[in-house]
């Protein structure tokens, strides 16, 4: 069956980014993206996801599936080729669902407490924390997901582009508070699938730099 | 299996130790609970959810399960013989874990809000935004129903008992701001489902009685009230 497969993205988004690298992993590269603007949505996109209005949203044969953990599940089920994202042991499954969730509930959240604003000292410890505790998880595996690039694991470089962000605007190291992450991320940022889908630094950074100006100047 | 392999950390009033319930319910799966008071969390708690130190936490011989959408899906994964709770199709599957979502983060906080909200217009307000999402949610009932009792279908799953699991507090909640969120005229497939999904044999006995929910409301309210007031 010809199978139709359409990405609302933007560029920069760490959440499109998780659908791109899923889709990489499995082997499929035949879909069309289309770029997003937030301040002027597509037709398809109020219709596809009328409920949130974002993205990223992949549409399958004409059917939308919204939510970037929920469509890398998606993937992950649909497409059986290459290693799962998730493991096949249930309680393995729980573990990597429960850090993914970690990472959806804190790092956007805080993160924008750093770059946003000027300077919070309470804000970068909690984010500090974060990475640390993500750290302890990883301890000294190879991925999250042991072995094998797994779910945690897509989720949590997707904020790779971010890690300089708030270094520069909290005024911290990553590699000085936890080097093994950031390890961790350099292997991950080695995989094509990965590198593939990695914005440009600098043009990121500009990005960023620019968001902020905005909404600093409002 | 044995009851002590199964023990479930949780609170009476929590809808979301109340959905876990449920579930372990579905599966006739037997289970020793431990009510947790949330001013003192017992050690077992802090131990096996150092993270967010919350309710609930499913402990399956020796080992914390914690989320209750992450508990819900493990139990559904493990009791592959008990009725199954997910959909089998992926997209079906996507779409009850899209509404899972949207009634977690988007619905209930509402609902939250209107239980401690005074002054007419302030309650007008968030209860206008919940209804809204109730319309969301019966075009979602619909689709998903095709047309059966359930969101799940002919059976009781998984967004069921997600959005079931708040029928508790929203009958509290409408009773305690004075208004009616689900009706027939405006919910009619909703109305009918919540009717349905409370008299469920896996339901009935886990959500708390509607003047139990409203009496604690008040407590928690005056205890707020008390720690916030001018010394």
């Amino acid at each position: 069956m010809a199978e139709e497969l359409i990405l609302l993205n933007i560029w920069a988004s760490p959440f499109g980014m998780r659908v791109r690298i899923a889709l990489a992993e499995k082997g499929v590269d035949g879909y069309e993206t289309r770029e997003e603007n937030l301040q002027n949505m597509s037709p398809l996109l109020l219709q596809m996801n009328p409920v949130h209005k974002k993205i990223p949203v992949l549409i399958h044969n004409g059917r939308p599936v919204c939510e970037s953990l929920i469509i890398v599940q998606y993937i992950d089920e649909v497409w059986k080729r290459g290693s799962p994202l998730l493991p096949s042991d249930p309680y393995r499954r729980a573990h990597a669902r429960f850090w993914a969730d970690y990472v959806d509930k804190k790092l956007y959240s805080l993160g924008k407490l750093i770059w946003l604003t000027t300077g919070e000292a309470a804000a970068k410890e909690e984010l500090i924390g974060c990475f640390k505790l993500l750290e302890g998880e990883l301890g000294d595996k190879t991925y999250f997901g042991g072995d094998s690039f797994g779910f945690v694991d897509v989720s949590l470089i997707s904020f790779y582009r971010w890690f300089n962000v708030f270094e520069h605007f909290g005024n911290f190291s990553m590699v000085v508070e936890c080097p093994k992450l950031v390890a961790w991320a350099h292997r991950c940022a080695e995989r094509e699938s990965v590198s593939k889908c990695l914005p440009n630094e600098q043009e990121f950074f500009d990005f960023v730099v620019e968001l902020r100006k905005k909404a600093m100047t409002k | 299996m044995a009851k002590s392999d199964v023990k479930l950390l949780g609170a009476w009033p929590s809808p979301f130790v109340n959905r876990v319930q449920i579930a372990l319910n579905l599966k006739s799966v037997d289970y020793e609970f431990q009510e947790e008071k949330f001013d003192n969390k017992s050690e077992l708690l802090l131990k096996s959810n150092p993270v967010h130190k919350k309710v609930p936490v499913l402990i399956h011989n020796d080992k914390p399960i914690c989320e209750s959408l992450i508990i819900v899906q493990y139990l559904d994964e493990v009791w592959t013989s008990g009725p199954s709770i997910l959909p089998s199709d992926p997209y079906d599957r996507a779409t009850a874990r899209f509404w899972a979502a949207y009634v977690d983060d988007k619905w209930f906080p509402l609902l939250k809000e209107l239980r401690t909200t005074e002054g007419e217009e302030a309650k007008a307000e968030i209860s206008k935004k919940l209804k809204e999402g109730l319309v969301l949610l019966e075009e979602a009932f619909i689709k998903c129903s095709k047309g059966k009792g359930f969101f799940g279908g002919e059976r009781i799953g998984y967004l069921d008992i997600v959005f079931g699991s708040f029928l508790g507090w929203l009958k509290a909640v409408e009773k305690i701001a004075g208004l009616k969120l689900v009706g027939e005229l405006v919910t009619p497939g909703l109305a009918a489902w919540a009717e349905r999904f409370c008299s469920h044999e896996a339901v009935k006995g886990v959500i708390p009685e509607t003047d139990r929910l409203v009496e604690l409301a008040k407590i928690i309210q005056a205890r707020l009230k008390a720690q916030s007031a001018p010394k």
